[in-house]
């Protein structure tokens, strides 16, 4: 074993890992389900944008919709069938909203699309082709943010990487994914960080993987051959959460503190999660966009916790039926873990690309009844919290509304750990008020921005009337300059163009003449009405005497 | 199926609950107050008895007054804690009144006037203790000499509703000042400071005063579990205690005969129940780890300083109110640089 230093990140807990529950049986696939429900946005970014029209044959790792932006990810067929409907249905999101979605209706088949092909002489490639290889897979990040893989593997021209870490940290209590994967398919982890390594042409790659997981450790260890030790180091990190968090396992592994509001780059190290590697070798020698990811289908309400695959898609329904849940002792269904995940409104949502984790907690009277209380400032978020923030002044700031002082207590260093929340004494949910303050943050932007595009704009207006102005001055100007040109020049030439007016005017004013108007004699019903006309006036004339002469 | 989302991350049972701190404070304090009950007789608990009453009363009457919950107000122990932390400080044998007075004082005005549990900018139990210390100066300076002084509980009762001793005894006669106290005198009479310690050994031990040496050493155990416990930060009493050695062990080793010994300041009056138990309120306090430094050492000076130069024998309360002025000022320029941030921004 490779003897690795580290080094410790600031704050974190040592929390219940409830880790091996979920470890005792080998990963299962689950089996794909009559229908399977693809959100069109599974990703940081912009929605895919669909390429497929209800009612048409599709066949597994087929293209349903495609990136359009450059920060987008496609979305691929995980299965062979028909698609049923591309519309609204509810998708796993914090906010419970329903979503655009491609619903397929598998047919058993699972036939694979002929597009499908393996591409194994990949050093060939230059790391651009490489990159749209794998963007045209439809690979985000599978630790959790789904950000596209194919950017964080672009360091662009000003960087240049060192070091690629791949995290295999797991640091959430019952996750198990990764340390499954990393378990039974260590060759896939390890082929695929050579592939992101050709691509960043990183000096040396880490796998940075907590000490709790020694099978993981042994597996990825046992894997490396011989002339990859060289380049490629596996390391046990100390157990505390967050290990897994990109900026606290860079320090672990390196040392090196990314700046504030930084990326990894900065320093010349780029992180990516061990299930993104295992989809980039998948889809690099084996031809496999990203259709299926593994579960881990957990919690104290499951008869049968384990590790599944699970094709992008599936209800999380099934996998709870598949782990034996007890669905009526679910208090909170929650995907993701326990400090940073979200919980679900409905059971009906499909696992996405980003899902790694279905925890069906059971009823805890002590957390229902324990009341918020006021903030007693013991500090003790500040002393678990791995950015070193003051949570408690910016839970105070964030509660007032003043969104200046919480960015200036660095708001967007905050990557929502959980740790202060848990620890809080006061039961504060402080990560609401973080999420609450940077939402509205980001909607100020929003909105500033948009005044700020109609304030170009006004300007931009003002400005051409402005010039229209100037223009039409110097026309004139000019038109004068000319004429005045013309005076001074030539007398006789002026007197001619006078003539040559005059002539015109008078041509003018002869056509008009010579188009004199009703000159057609009076048609019978004219002359009567004419007549009758006369007849009325001169009787009010008549009556009314000779001032009324006038009124006619 | 379908849920009612009701949390948002994190999800596990939260680790733990003001109320429990509360009452892990209230534990840490027996040892010590079992001292002072044996040193200075029944009155320490009586004194004690009258404040924790009269704190939950007042805390119920002001959140019934505010349309607050009262119950978890009162299960969270704060008012308690301020109770008998203004109960320790007061002396052994006073009258009903005065622990309720400044208890009342503590909990509806330093407390609830300005918000109540977490709001407020001073230390309630010692606003109410420098609000009995300038009202009743009398009555706040006459200490029982270490043993009980003769009187029982009911003696101590009967003293504290009535206002009567037992026939013979006057409370000039059972009633003198403390070892700090004397010492200042004494120094301020121009006596050598090792002649004055000499002449009452009755009243000054080999470290500290007798009784209050044993007293404050069970503060010290009791603060170091709370430390060990995480429940107080360790900055605060470090820095306190530290700075309060340093600057009379300078002034001791400069002149001793004109200065009291570091270990005499460090275990007489409230030192201790000062630096763990006062100073480290977590509401009152400076909240960043640089700050608490900050914080502590500044009581620790403030205290010397009042000591030595100051009107008061003792000067935990004023040190720590003088210092809650400072804190929003001390929190603004101690602020931790963030993950990531650059040296010297």
């Amino acid at each position: 074993m490779t003897a690795c230093r580290t080094w410790s990140f600031p704050g974190g807990l040592a929390l219940d890992g409830h880790k091996a529950v979920s470890t005792r049986e080998p990963v299962a696939a689950a089996p794909v389900p009559p229908l399977l429900v693809l959100p069109l946005q599974q990703h940081i970014g912009n929605p895919a944008v669909p390429v497929v029209e209800a009612g048409q044959r599709v066949a597994r790792g087929q293209v349903l919709a495609r990136a359009d932006e450059y920060v987008s990810a496609p979305v691929h067929a995980p299965s062979s069938g028909t698609v049923a409907a591309i519309e609204e249905r509810p998708v796993p999101h914090p906010s419970g909203l329903a979503a655009p979605c491609i619903v397929i209706e598998t047919d058993g088949e699972d036939r694979p699309h002929p597009d499908c092909r393996p591409l194994p002489d990949y050093e060939a490639l230059d790391p651009s082709a490489l990159r749209n290889v794998i963007r045209e897979a439809g690979i985000v990040g599978l630790g959790g943010a789904g950000f596209p893989t194919f950017i964080k593997l672009n360091p662009g021209p000003d960087h240049a990487v060192d070091t690629l870490i791949l995290n295999g940290a797991e640091c959430e209590p019952w996750i198990t994914c990764d340390d499954m994967l990393m378990r039974e398919r260590p060759r896939e982890i390890i082929e695929g960080l050579k592939i992101m390594r050709h691509a960043l042409r990183a000096r040396r790659c880490l796998i940075g993987v907590e000490d709790n997981k020694p099978e993981a450790l042994a597996a990825l260890e046992g894997a490396l051959e011989a002339d990859e030790r060289d380049i490629i180091r596996v390391c046990p990190v100390p157990t505390r959460y967050p290990a897994g968090g990109e900026k606290q396992l860079i320090l672990a592994l390196t040392g090196k503190a990314v700046p504030s509001q930084k990326l990894p780059v900065e320093v010349g190290i780029v992180c990516h999660n061990v299930g993104t590697a295992a989809a980039v070798y998948r889809a690099i020698h084996r031809g496999e966009p990203l259709v299926s990811r593994l579960v881990t289908v957990t919690g104290p309400a499951m008869e049968r916790p384990r590790n599944l695959e699970v094709r992008v898609g599936t209800p999380v329904s099934d996998l709870l039926a598949l782990a034996g849940a007890r669905t009526t002792d679910i208090t909170e269904l929650v995907m993701g873990g326990p400090m940073m995940g979200f919980e679900l409104a409905s059971d009906a949502v499909p696992v996405i690309k980003t899902t790694n984790c279905i925890l069906g907690l059971d009823h805890d009277p002590h957390r229902q009844a324990a009341p918020v209380r006021p903030c007693i400032r013991c500090g003790e978020c500040a002393r678990v919290c791995p950015a070193k923030l003051l949570p408690q002044e910016l839970y105070w700031f964030a509660r007032a509304r003043d969104m200046d002082k919480v960015q200036d207590f660095h708001l967007f260093d905050c990557i929502e750990c959980g740790c202060c929340a848990y620890v809080c004494p006061s039961h504060i949910p402080l990560v609401q008020y973080y999420r609450f303050a940077k939402t509205q943050i980001w909607a100020q932007e929003k909105e500033r921005r948009k005044a700020d595009l109609a304030r170009r704009r006004h300007e931009f207006r003002l400005q051409r009337l402005e010039r229209e102005k100037r223009e039409k001055e110097e026309r004139q100007r000019r038109k004068k300059e000319l004429l005045k040109k013309a005076r001074g020049g030539d007398e006789a030439a002026k007197q001619a163009a006078i003539q040559a007016a005059l002539e015109r005017v008078k041509a003018r004013r002869e056509q008009q003449h010579a188009r004199a108007r009703n000159v057609e004699p009076r048609t019978e019903a004219q002359r009567k009405a004419l007549a009758e006309a006369e007849e009325r006036r001169r009787r009010l004339a008549g009556d009314g005497g000779e001032s009324d002469d006038d009124a006619v | 199926m379908r849920f009612e989302p009701r949390h948002s991350s994190p999800h596990l049972a939260p680790a733990g609950n003001v109320g429990r701190l509360m009452f892990a404070v209230v534990a840490a304090l027996v040892p010590g107050t079992a001292a002072a009950a044996w040193f200075f007789g029944p009155g320490v608990l009586v004194n004690m008895a009258w404040c924790a009453a009269t704190a939950l009363a007042a805390e119920a009457a002001v959140l019934g007054l505010r349309h607050r919950p009262v119950r978890p107000a009162l299960a969270d122990g704060s008012a308690l804690v301020t109770a008998l932390l203004l109960g320790l400080a007061l002396p052994p044998l006073v009258p009903w009144w005065l622990p309720v007075t400044g208890t009342a004082f503590a909990v509806i005005v330093a407390k609830h006037l300005y918000g109540g549990l977490g709001y407020n900018p001073f230390n309630p139990a010692m606003a109410g203790y420098a609000l009995l210390l300038v009202s009743f100066p009398r009555e706040m300076v006459a200490w029982l000499p270490p043993g009980d002084g003769g009187l029982d509980l009911a003696a101590v009762l009967h003293y504290s509703l009535a206002g009567t001793l037992p026939p013979g005894a006057t409370l000039d006669a059972l009633t003198q000042a403390t070892p700090l106290d004397t010492l200042r005198t004494q120094i301020g009479l121009g006596r050598p400071v090792a002649e004055a310690m000499a002449s009452r050994p009755d009243l000054f031990a080999r470290v500290g005063g007798v009784g209050w040496a044993w007293i404050n050493g069970l503060f010290l155990l009791g603060g170091l579990w709370l430390l060990w416990r995480r429940i107080a930060a360790w900055q605060i009493p470090a820095a306190m205690l530290g700075t309060l050695g340093l600057l009379a062990l300078g002034f001791w080793l400069l002149d001793p005969a004109r200065y009291a010994p570091p270990l005499f300041h460090l275990f007489s009056g409230a030192a201790m129940l000062g630096a763990f138990f006062i100073a480290t309120d977590p509401v009152t306090a400076s909240t960043t780890p640089r700050g608490r430094l900050v914080y502590g050492a500044g009581i620790g000076a403030l205290m010397y300083v009042i000591r030595t130069w100051g009107g008061y024998p003792d000067g935990v309360a004023f040190a720590v109110l003088l210092m809650n002025m400072a804190v929003p000022t001390i929190d603004h320029y101690t602020r931790p640089r963030v993950f990531g941030e650059e040296q010297g921004r």
